[in-house]
């Protein structure tokens, strides 16, 4: 894969023959005039066979190419640079739905090339701050951990930390199955981005649509672990410009799903280190926070445009280390995570989901009365301050033993357990909103109404007393 | 003057025919006329900065330099605007070119079109220099804009206007010919000059209690607040905007979110000020590069943002310079640097790091405008900091430590528990000395007052240590009164919901009674233990209620109703 032939070649295309070294994934080319950045370039080697590159850096003494493929195997006499006078660009049409593609936007599901309504740049420009609407409209995804705890809405990004061996991919499946519940009117899209993930991974997502049926109303990006690292760098682009041509010229509301966000930071410092760049922490590029931001940022919702970009990236975080630069940067610039806990996965909980570092910064627009229910936001302050509690406790009882703690600290203790394996662990169960908001009462009815800090008396009198109750 | 480019590299680009070209000149890149400004030169070659994404661009084109420095525009219109790094007109660019930033984007930053009614203050005859005020615009409801001799310019008044001007026009002619405009502008990177720098002793007042009680920062000081990702720096940030006193606010969002500046713009215009009632967005100025925005840009909006305060503060107001985050600050400069392989530092950050937030924050005082001393003025500084990993002890924060007088440290563990404002009480400081401001203007035992709640929290911190290690049971009564009132001064004060209506802003009168209230408490409590009585019965759910109840009571009704609370303890 990856490797095509060509024929005829444009006479227009200036060839060089001036390969001076290669450098890991980059080639050095001398004395080539009017090249731009970002530029795409076509490698060909004898036998016609081809690879693609893009010019990173332009200078009087060379052109730096990056090979979105293996460099295995080049040699500097044999091989033509040919300069193609275009950044790269992603094929635009509504055909797009139910398209399968490489991760640099060539057929892979061995139907045509699609024929563009227009071409557009996969950098894109930056949403203008001033144009953005706000995100307001809630997602039910159907885990309580997420819609009664971490609320996500409609132009969120809303990232998954997870770690090796957890099902972030289950969850991610479950949220773009309940995400395509939209109102009357409203149409819906999936774009999903495979970065440098297994087959088996791929297979999952893919099969995950067909179950959903929604494979017609879904454009797929695939580079598998197999395929060229570098092209990485370029896959996430491809399907957000693709989203944001669907979101804001045609009206759709588009999930994107990014999945493995660890295997595009690896590329991209794999570039950094092959040009000898002055490395940040742990060896990731200084510039690594705005590269992702680049990426992160395309989210989110135009003021007047009809559809929506929801970003739900995967990550894998390395050793389970929340600080290293790959989840750290990318939490700076996300509205939110959803962290994944090793120890819950161990117990058993499923969805493994630690609610402690979890987050969602838009939560508040999504919440309330109208939109979810009036307790939502006392309500889910009132258990994680109990929870955290709880959680504290247990390094104490470790030390003590249960016996040694206070009535009213064993009764946060057990809290904390019930809390686990009562709420947050719901297996393959989806519950509603409502659903969601009553477990979260039942789980407080344990604690007398003089332990409650974060609920205001009215909502205690409506709720706590349970005269709500269904 | 034009050269030719030679090398491009990210947002740097080089250029060769610049020989004549000067530091800092400002200069158009390309056919697309992408904004740059000369960062170095080297014989007849030239780095330049490119404060737009150089994508596209092409060895052979062509560099225009404009033989100015990059600089901004200053005049009425600046309130209520909404700018990017390099002082663009957001709002303007949006309506002219839809919701993308394009690049190569030319629009003046204030409005050409618009006429602003023009009081002269001085007379024909009447002699003044730089910095004097010669008449009064009212840019907005709350703010009169006026009207100052730029620099260089001195002489005697021939003519001034006195009617409606257009911010081109001539405001004023001098008896030497030469002209005073409505507009001016100045270079972003040099510090507006003043007549002279003086200590303040005057508080910089937030309304949050942590702050404002054991962290109060000088008007016309600087602060940082350091914080991992997601504890709270941004919603900090904008519940200052909302509630410092201050005349202007300067909001710098400097390479953080979109969607938190579609947050502001959309809540921010309905918004009153709790000290003046007239709009919000009629003090504050806009300043944004979102972490997509070019790198460069990032790197000026910084400058452009405090020039703008120093321009009101030359009027003789109090101006409040709120940046988010001033780490990307950092690292835009730590990407440009690498880009000319200059020596890097710690973390590779560029070795002049350290200097060059040292001017930064020194740009923060309070200032005498004039001669007499009748006009002042004053730039507090209040800038987030976001260390990798969360962990303090990275450049950023520790060079900033070194040069600003007071640190408010978000603490994760605090915000993972969701007690906000996530201050830690145990890391944060502030050097200023403000208790003869608070005695004179609170109450005369506000230090002491100020000093039993740091020591309670401290000595309950102590005590947890110990409840971690060896379990409850090792406390004495005494202790856990201790902890006890700790745990509900801890939920009750300092906690504070920037999204209550009543406790969002906690007037000074407020802070103090409820200061009284729970230290009253205290004393009780100790009392009831002596006389033997046990913590159940001293810590009943009735008086919990009463102290939990506190912050959601309006700020008016105290002091009047301190006693009466007190008597039902
Ligand atoms: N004072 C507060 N009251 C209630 N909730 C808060 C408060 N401060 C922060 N939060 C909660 O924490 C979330 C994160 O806050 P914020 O966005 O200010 O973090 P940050 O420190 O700016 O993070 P980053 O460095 O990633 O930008 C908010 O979305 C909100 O849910
Ligand atoms: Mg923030």
């Amino acid at each position: 894969m990856g490797v095509t032939k060509t024929r005829d070649m444009d006479l227009l295309t200036r060839k060089y023959r001036t390969t001076e070294k290669i450098v890991g994934p980059l080639l050095f080319v001398e004395r080539a005039l009017n090249v731009s950045i970002g530029e795409m370039v076509r490698i060909v080697l004898p036998e016609r066979e081809e690879k693609k590159g893009q010019v990173i850096e332009v200078s009087e003494e060379h052109v730096v190419i990056q090979v979105l493929e293996e460099t295995t195997g080049l040699s500097i006499h044999d091989v033509e640079i040919c300069f193609t006078e275009s950044v790269a660009k992603v094929n635009l049409t509504p055909d797009i739905l139910g398209r399968r593609f490489d991760g640099i936007g060539r057929p892979i599901d061995g139907m045509p090339d699609i024929i563009p309504e227009r071409r557009a740049s996969i950098t894109g420009y930056p949403i203008n701050p001033v144009s953005r609407g706000e995100p307001s409209d809630f997602i039910q995804t159907g885990i309580s951990a997420i819609d009664g705890l971490n609320t996500l809405v409609r132009g969120q990004k809303l990232p998954i930390f997870s770690a090796s061996g957890l099902p972030a991919k289950e969850i991610a499946g479950q949220i773009l199955r309940q995400s395509m519940v939209v109102g009357e009117g409203e149409r819906f899209a999936i774009v999903f981005a495979g970065i440098g993930i297994t087959f088996r991974e791929a297979s999952f997502f893919i099969e995950e649509f067909e179950r959903g049926a929604t494979l017609h109303l879904s454009v797929i990006f695939l580079n598998l672990a197999e395929d060229p690292a570098i092209e990485r760098l370029l896959t996430p682009r491809f399907a957000l410009t693709t989203a944001e041509y669907l979101a804001f010229e045609h009206g759709f509301h588009v999930l994107v799903i990014l999945t493995d966000m660890t295997n595009y930071c690896e590329a991209l410092r794999e570039v950094a280190t092959a040009r000898e760049e002055i490395p940040g922490r742990r060896g990731y590029p200084g510039y690594m926070y705005t590269d992702l931001a680049t990426i992160y940022e395309r989210a989110g919702r135009i003021r007047g445009a009809k559809g929506s970009i929801t970003q739900i990236p995967i990550l894998t975080m390395p050793d389970d280390d929340i600080t290293h630069p790959i989840p750290d940067l990318t939490g700076y610039i996300t509205e939110g995570q959803i962290v994944l806990s090793r120890e819950l996965h161990r117990k058993g909980v499923y969805p493994p989901i630690d609610v402690l570092p979890s987050l969602s910064r838009l939560m508040n627009l999504g919440i309330g009365d109208g939109k979810t229910r009036e307790d939502h936001r006392e309500l889910a302050d009132q258990l994680y301050a109990f929870y955290a509690q709880g959680r504290d406790l247990r390094r104490v009882a470790s030390i003590v033993g249960e016996e040694g703690l206070s009535e009213a600290d064993r009764l946060l203790l057990r809290f904390a357990d019930n809390f686990e394996m009562g709420y947050i662990n719901q297996g393959d169960t989806t519950r509603n909103i409502t659903e969601s908001l009553d477990c979260g009462w039942d789980m407080l009815r344990r604690f007398p109404e003089d332990r409650f800090s974060r609920v205001r008396p009215e909502i205690m009198e409506k709720y706590y007393a349970g005269t709500n109750k269904p | 003057m034009s050269g030719i480019i030679t090398k491009i590299s990210g947002p740097t680009v080089v250029a060769k025919g610049m020989r004549k070209s000067g530091m800092y000149n400002l200069v158009y890149v390309g056919g697309m006329r992408l904004i740059g400004e000369v960062i170095r030169i080297e014989g007849d070659s030239a780095t330049i900065q490119v404060y737009e994404d150089t994508y596209g661009l092409k060895m052979g084109e062509e560099i225009i330099d404009t033989g100015e420095q990059l600089c901004i525009e200053l005049g009425p219109g600046l309130l209520s605007s909404i700018f990017d790094g390099i002082q663009r007109p957001l709002a303007e660019i949006a309506g002219e070119y839809k919701s993308f930033i394009p690049t190569g984007v030319a629009l003046p930053s204030l409005n050409r079109s618009r006429r602003w009614h023009f009081t002269p203050t001085v007379n024909p005859g009447d002699a003044v220099e730089e910095g004097d005020i010669i008449g009064a615009i009212q840019e907005t409801t709350s703010i009169i804009h006026r009207v100052m001799v730029p620099q260089g310019f001195r002489g005697i008044i021939k003519d001034i206007a006195e009617t409606d001007l257009l911010i081109e026009d001539k405001v004023a002619i001098l008896e030497d010919g030469r002209d005073i405009r409505l507009i001016q502008k100045w270079p972003v990177r040099r510090p507006r000059p003043f007549k002279k720098k003086i200590t303040s002793h005057t508080p910089f007042i937030t309304g949050q209690r942590i702050i404002d009680t054991l962290f109060p920062v000088a008007s016309g000081g600087s602060v940082i607040i350091p914080g991992g990702f997601g504890t709270g720096k941004t919603v900090l940030e904008q519940t200052l905007a909302k509630f410092a006193k201050s005349d202007v606010i300067i909001y710098i969002g400097c390479g953080e979110r979109g969607n938190e500046i579609a947050e502001v713009l959309t809540y921010f215009p309905e918004l009153i000020d709790p000290y003046t009632g007239y709009l919000l967005m009629d003090r504050t100025v806009l300043v944004v590069n979102t972490s997509n925005m070019p790198v460069a840009a990032r790197e000026a909006s910084i400058y452009t943002g405090i020039t703008i305060g120093e321009y009101y503060r030359d009027m003789g107001y109090n101006v409040a310079i709120l940046a988010d985050s001033i780490s990307r600050w950092a690292e835009a400069m730590r990407e440009i640097s690498g880009r000319l392989e200059e020596l890097p530092g710690e973390e590779g950050f560029p070795m002049y790091l350290a200097s060059r937030l040292a001017s930064f924050y020194e740009r923060a005082g309070m200032i005498e405008c004039t001669d007499d001393g009748n006009r002042r003025g004053s730039i507090t500084i209040c800038t987030a900091i976001s260390p990798p990993g969360g962990d303090f002890s990275e450049p950023v924060t520790q060079s900033a430590l070194r040069v600003t007088g007071a640190m408010w440290a978000l603490d994760t563990n605090l915000a993972r528990r969701r007690h906000f404002p996530a201050i830690s009480w145990g890391r944060s400081f502030s050097l200023y000395q403000l208790d003869d401001w608070f005695r004179e203007n609170v109450a005369d035992d506000w230090p002491e007052m100020r000093r039993w709640l740091m020591s309670l929290l401290q000595k309950e911190e102590e005590l947890q240590d110990i409840v971690q290690l060896i379990g409850p049971d090792a406390l004495r009564d005494q202790d856990r009164i201790v902890v006890e009132t700790g745990h509900l001064i801890r939920e009750n004060l300092l906690q504070q919901s920037p999204y209550s209506p009543v406790d969002a802003f906690c007037p000074m009168g407020k802070q103090y009674s409820m200061l009284k209230i729970f230290s009253r408490f205290y004393e009780i409590a100790l009392k009831e233990l002596g006389e033997g009585r046990d913590t159940d019965e001293i810590f009943t759910m009735e008086r919990k209620m009463i102290l939990k109840d506190l912050k959601n009571m309006p700020g008016e009704k105290f002091p009047a109703v301190t006693e009466e609370i007190m008597n039902r303890l």
